[in-house]
């Protein structure tokens, strides 16, 4: 991974609009104000089809209607009155919602808006200017300095710093260059700095940008597998109260106490899981927006779900695990040197290693020796070695007050000791051993020798470069198995080397030596035990397995291909952000079945609420069962059916923010979502029915 | 308090026994449906039965064999009550009517046995023994081939294969159930229970009238009867006749014989699902635990409101003895009771009518429940199976995943024949109540006014729909609109729910499961347990309340 992509990953990134981070202060009586006329609108039939739960409600709520108006009383007006705020709640959950992804859209198309592009035409390079929505895949298209990209596509022809801001909301630039895997560019992202050709991949309105304002608006929402099968066993519990009510009427006419239908209605409507079947949608908007907030893009709802049931994380070992580059973190003395002398050495011979590497010995020899960094002009007789790809090595040679030079160099361990012999000396005993340590440790062993003219040279000890692990990965990963979440790393490196990296960053498997078709024949293998597989990719390579994965995010930085074939696009380019995505997943799962926990246990306060006040005239023993002592029958259902309206407002933000999730082992995540919003969700009603009964029947007038 | 302890010590006895047979005989289970080995009166049968044994079956051959199978059955049945004039053995007894042939044939091939008539006045020696009793043994073993092929699709992977349906039906019946009531029969016979072919005796009463008391193979019939959870008498008192049930000792070994089966198979459910890897014997104990917890509280909860029955006559009469045997008394008869309707027998010892009304609601839960406590012979285990993942389903996304039972995922298919599974009985009781109720004609049956009445009615629905067969008492049920009211409550209730959970199995055979971690629902630990428990009561009274506060609970309020 590049240093870029380190720097890009690490800072906390506003979304494009620059909104709150926070789910909670979104939602605001403001934002509700706003999405009433979108509430209402959704009353239309054609859409609350879509909701069976509340299509019934709906239904319901145009008979009492008529019924009301049919004959009129305080009863059977507020029973209807209540009955609509039921459905427009629910429509408003929804509308909240989407009103959050609307302003990011609105951003996103202002970037979009008005681009015209240059169009190189036939093989003489004749620029022609053409609008951007007129390309095709295949042109070729020039940008400069100032101009904003016109369609998504791969560089083919220089390099060029790009301001990617109307995507990703970083305002640093990046850069985009010909080849490799840094070459694929965003249509809406403007170019700061040089020339570049680029080649269209994409047809008009079927952009990386067309589809996140798609994404973030909603409009092309499909439900989730989950939400499906949900929605599935709403309908049949639906159907089972109806029944109940439906077959209600002969029972109670037998009994000799028919009941009116306003009461049935009143009855279904609180019986229905309306909680759930209320905030489902809202629910599965909230779960992509919280990702949109992490900058994520998930392709579909499917994808997100896919990622609460992963059991695989495949993580690349550079960037992800640890970060880009090794550093140093030992100084091996042989020979009896003195550490310091060593450290003395390692420090000179790298002030000319400009290497991330060489930098770090500087700043270890610092840190660990407290040697002052010297800049390579402050010692007047020396000259530079800086580090080249051919010798491998890196070094001064100094010249002494006495005239003679003394020469230092460090480097790969093969090179400094054949220099080494070429100048005389003799590695020694300890030599190789301290190397094949430091490799058999998982890291890179540099070998630091010096040779003052006349004598022979010798080596002074090896530096020990190692990866880094990030910071707090240990933990991350510990958590992800107690989640029941497989880490696996995969990297270049030798088998040796990978071993103790893993071993020092606590995954649970490693993959060495790994091609591109390792990769892909690893996730296969996964799959064919049932398990599902994450992943990040960026390069064109990755592609296959991109796609192959449950869950794949391409990096931003990445090439189209890589793009294409993902699932899901992080654009801070963050692989450890994988960790994030599956939480999110976890979150909206959980979420969705706590409230739908909640909402069937409520049912069980409406029944003790409605069925005394139905038959207590009948039955007057059926008082015994109105254990809330609700003042009379009518406000008894009156209360019923407006605790039912408001405990949907009442958990809108928790479905926009969904419920609170800790890692940690599905037993006990299990037990104590089940005492919350199970056991929760017995008792709630019960109080919140006694509470509103308390405020009707102290409205005079009400109580007859 | 001789009559509390005596009481306690015939529960523990009783569940001591079950417990001693439930790993030999689970197993055993297990072993005769995966054995690959036929017995060589087995091949017999299917030569000429021209069945290939070794062929086996998808989920919709496997359906179609069962339903097939018991269209044959029914109608066979059916014929031999038309016939039975023209047939040896009528003792001189005419045809069975139209619709109470219906009635008859279908509950006996559901494994019902709803008898809207007298035993020994309307069915002749052939009718019982070469029909009823054939049915007995056939139609607890369709419920056991179903159960095993449902565990089958559980356990299995990346198939679509379920076994092979007459293969299970004939080695259910062959190996498990002709033995297991031949021992029976034999300890029923030694306990005091008749066996005969005999004409009726004629005998002078103390009172000088003349009865005529008729004899048969009674001892025989009783032990499938139980074993099978038919519940279908050789008598109209049925286990409350001192020929079919004389004793306290009979008395405990039926209801030993009516809890085996149900009881064992959780065992062979875990034993089957160890033998493919899927899972293990906790599994079937969690399944077992949520059952007997229900089982349970239900026993504690039928005897409290028995034995603490108040009210002045049931005082005056020394308890709520009416109704009763006395030679059981208040426990036994609860404990019958309970057993009988938690496991779709619906053989009684007493009058479920005469319990008080928070007894007599407490056994008409029972059933109400869906028989899945520990239910009938197959169907209480594929029932219990079925609530287990709805109970998945609701609790299951609450630890982050998208639900999953064994690894097997329950998407939209799996939720929706879970879900049309779950809708039938209750659709088929409330519905069938309702218009009863709404009939005026079938009004007329009802005998109790009031809560009571309702009851009655509320009974006869639930227990045909779920298969009990077992009477509240108190409804005239064989009529024209209860004969075929109740007939059809009785074979959807049984076939419907059979077709749905194959096809669930069908679904579940062909996935690939999802090995079991850390972050997987675990489906056998105590609050697992709790979390069935809770969705099998929690379904049922949502559904059935308001209802039950018209019947029971309006009547025990009163």
């Amino acid at each position: 991974m590049s240093t870029t992509t380190q720097a890009r990953g690490t800072g906390a990134v506003p979304g494009p609009s620059g909104k709150a981070p926070a789910g909670r202060s979104a939602f605001t009586v403001r934002a509700l104000a706003a999405a009433l006329p979108s509430a209402l609108r959704k009353l239309d039939p054609r859409v609350m089809v879509k909701s069976p739960v509340m299509f019934t409600v709906e239904i319901g709520s145009v008979f009492t209607t008529v019924l009301a108006v049919l004959e009129p009383s305080v009863f059977a007006w507020t029973v209807t009155l209540w009955l609509w705020a039921t459905v427009v709640f629910a429509n408003l959950a929804e509308a909240v919602a989407e009103g959050r992804g609307k302003a990011q859209a609105a951003a996103l198309r202002r970037a979009k808006e008005h681009t015209s592009a240059r169009r190189l035409s036939g093989r003489g390079g004749a620029e022609e200017t053409v609008p951007a929505a007129g390309l095709r895949p295949g042109d070729l298209v020039v940008c400069e300095a100032g101009d904003v990209i016109p369609g998504d596509g791969d560089v083919v022809e220089g390099v060029a710093s790009v301001d990617e801001s109307a995507v990703t909301g970083e305002s640093a630039p990046v850069i985009r260059e010909s080849g490799g895997d840094r070459s694929a560019v965003t249509g809406g992202t403007r170019v700061l700095s040089d020339r570049i050709v680029v080649q269209i991949t994409t047809r008009p309105g079927e952009s990386f940008l067309d589809r996140m304002i798609a994404l973030v608006e909603g409009a092309d929402r499909q439900k989730t597998p989950n939400e499906l099968a949900l929605n599935i066993l709403l309908a049949a519990l639906t159907l089972v109260f109806l029944l109940a009510v439906v077959t209600l009427q002969p029972l109670a006419a037998y009994s000799g106490r028919p009941q009116s239908a306003l009461v049935l209605v009143a009855l279904l409507v609180c019986l229905i899981p309306t909680t759930i079947g209320a905030l489902l949608s809202a629910i599965g908007i909230a779960g992509m927006d919280r990702l949109v907030r992490r900058n994520v893009l998930a392709m579909s709802g499917r994808a997100v779900e896919a990622a609460g049931d992963v059991n695989t994380l495949l993580l690349d070992k550079t960037g992800t695990i640890t970060l880009g580059d090794r550093q140093a973190s030992a100084f091996v003395p042989v020979g009896g040197v003195d550490p310091r002398e060593l450290a003395g050495a390692a420090q000179l011979s790298s002030l000319a290693d400009e290497t991330p590497e060489g930098r770090s010995v500087v700043v270890f020899a610092k840190r660990e020796f407290g040697l002052r960094e010297r800049t390579p002009g402050e010692l007047a007789r020396a000259v530079w070695v800086p580090f080249s790809a051919q010798t491998r090595m890196s070094g001064a040679d100094l010249g002494e007050d006495d005239g003679s030079v003394l020469r230092v160099r460090k480097g790969a361990a093969a090179a400094v000791l054949e220099w080494v012999r070429d100048k005389g000396g003799h590695p020694g005993e300890e030599v190789g051993p301290a190397v094949d340590a430091v490799s058999a440790g998982g890291g890179t062993p540099l070998v630091v020798a010096e040779w003052r003219e006349g004598e022979p040279a010798r080596v002074l000890g090896v530096i020990h470069l190692k990866d880094i692990v990030k910071e707090g990965l240990r933990e991350r990963f510990a958590q992800l198995r107690a989640m029941g979440i497989r880490t696996v790393m995969i990297t270049g490196d030798n088998p040796l080397t990978a071993r103790a990296i893993a071993a020092e960053a606590g995954v649970d498997d490693f993959l060495a030596e790994a091609t591109p078709q390792d990769k892909l024949d690893l996730i296969r293998r996964e799959q064919e035990g049932g398990r599902l597989v994450a992943m990040t990719g960026d390069g064109t390579n990755d592609a296959p397995a991109l796609a192959q994965a449950d869950v794949g995010v391409a990096m931003n930085t990445g090439t189209s291909a890589a793009k294409e074939a993902g699932n899901m696009v992080d654009l801070d380019s963050n692989p450890t952000k994988l960790i994030e995505i599956v939480e999110i997943g976890k979150q909206l799962l959980i979420t969705r079945g706590a409230l739908t926990t909640f909402s069937v246990a409520n049912d069980i306060a409406k029944y003790f609420a409605i069925i005394p006040a139905m038959f207590v005239a009948v039955f007057p023993g059926l008082e015994a069962l109105n254990i809330m002592r609700l003042s009379t029958p009518e406000t008894a259902i009156v209360s019923a059916v407006v605790f039912n309206a408001l405990v949907i407002v009442a958990l809108i933000p928790l479905a926009l923010r969904g419920v609170r999730y800790r890692a940690e082992a599905a037993g006990r995540l299990l037990g104590r979502n089940l005492l919350v919003y199970g056991v929760g969700g017995l008792i709630v009603p019960f109080l919140g029915i006694k509470a509103v009964d308390l405020v009707i029947s102290s409205i005079p007038g009400v109580v007859s | 308090m001789g009559q509390t302890l005596a009481g306690l010590a015939q529960i523990g006895l009783l569940l001591s026994l079950l417990a001693a047979l439930y790993v030999p005989l689970g197993d055993y289970l297990a072993r005769v449906y995966s054995g690959r080995r036929h017995l060589r009166v087995e091949r017999l049968v299917y030569r000429f039965a021209g069945i290939d044994p070794d062929t086996e079956q998808t989920w919709t051959g496997y359906a179609r064999a069962v339903l097939a199978f018991s269209a044959v059955s029914v109608l066979v049945l059916y014929g031999l009550q038309r016939l039975q004039h023209l047939l040896p053995l009528s003792l001189g007894l005419p045809p069975v009517a139209p619709d109470q042939a219906w009635n008859t044939a279908v509950s006996f091939v559901a494994n019902t046995n709803w008898q809207s008539y007298s035993g020994e006045s309307t069915m002749g020696h052939l009718v019982q023994a070469a029909g009823l009793a054939v049915q007995n043994f056939a139609s607890a073993a369709v419920g056991m081939a179903v159960a095993v092929a449902v565990v089958r699709g559980i356990s299995r992977r990346r198939t679509e294969l379920l076994g092979n349906f007459w293969v299970d039906l004939v080695r259910g019946a062959l190996r498990v159930l002709l033995p297991i009531s031949f021992a029976a029969a034999l300890l029923l016979l030694a306990g005091g229970v008749v066996q005969n072919l005999a004409a009726p005796v004629e005998v002078t009463t103390l009172t000088g009238g003349t009865q005529s008391i008729p004899g048969g193979p009674v001892a025989s019939q009783e032990a499938i009867k139980e074993l099978g959870t038919n519940g279908g008498g050789f008598y109209n008192a049925n286990s409350a006749h001192p020929f079919e049930n004389p004793n306290a000792f009979t008395n405990l070994l039926e209801i030993l014989l009516i809890l085996l089966i149900p009881v064992s198979l959780t065992r062979t459910y875990g034993t089957m699902l160890a033998a493919q890897g899927a899972g293990g014997h906790r599994h079937g104990t969690a399944l077992l635990a949520a059952m007997g917890t229900i089982f349970l509280l239900s026993l504690a909860g039928v005897t409290a409101a028995e034995v603490s029955g108040h009210g002045a006559a049931l005082q005056a009469a020394g308890g709520a003895m009416e109704g009763k045997e006395t030679r059981f008394g208040e426990w036994a008869s609860a404990l019958f009771a309970t057993a009988t309707t938690s496991t779709s027998t619906g053989a009684v010892n007493s009058f479920h009518s005469s319990f008080t009304a928070f007894g007599g609601g407490l056994v008409m839960l029972n059933m109400l429940l869906g028989e899945v406590t520990p239910g009938g012979v197959g169907s209480g285990l594929y029932g219990m199976l079925v609530i287990s993942m709805l109970a998945v389903f609701l609790g299951g996304l609450m630890v982050g995943r998208t639900p999953e039972y064994l690894g097997k995922k329950l998407g939209s298919r799996e939720i929706r024949l879970i879900a049309l599974y779950t809708l039938t009985t209750p659709a088929l009781v409330l519905a069938g109540t309702a218009v009863a109720l709404s009939v005026p004609g079938a009004r007329e049956s009802i005998l109790n006014a009031g809560p009571h009445g309702l009851s009655e009615v509320l009974y006869a629905f639930g227990s045909a729909a779920n298969n009990n067969g077992s009477a509240f008492a108190g409804l005239s049920a064989n009529t024209p609109f209860y004969n075929t009211a109740l007939g059809l409550a009785i074979l959807l209730g049984r076939f419907l729910p059979m077709v749905l959970v194959l096809a669930l199995a069908g679904a579940l055979a062909g996935q690939r499961p999802a090995p079991a971690t850390a972050g997987t629902l675990p489906t056998h630990r105590p609050l697992f347990v709790g979390m069935v428990v809770a969705t099998v009561l929690i379904v049922t009274g949502l559904t059935f309340f308001p209802a039950l506060a018209l019947g029971p609970i309006a009547e025990g309020l009163a």
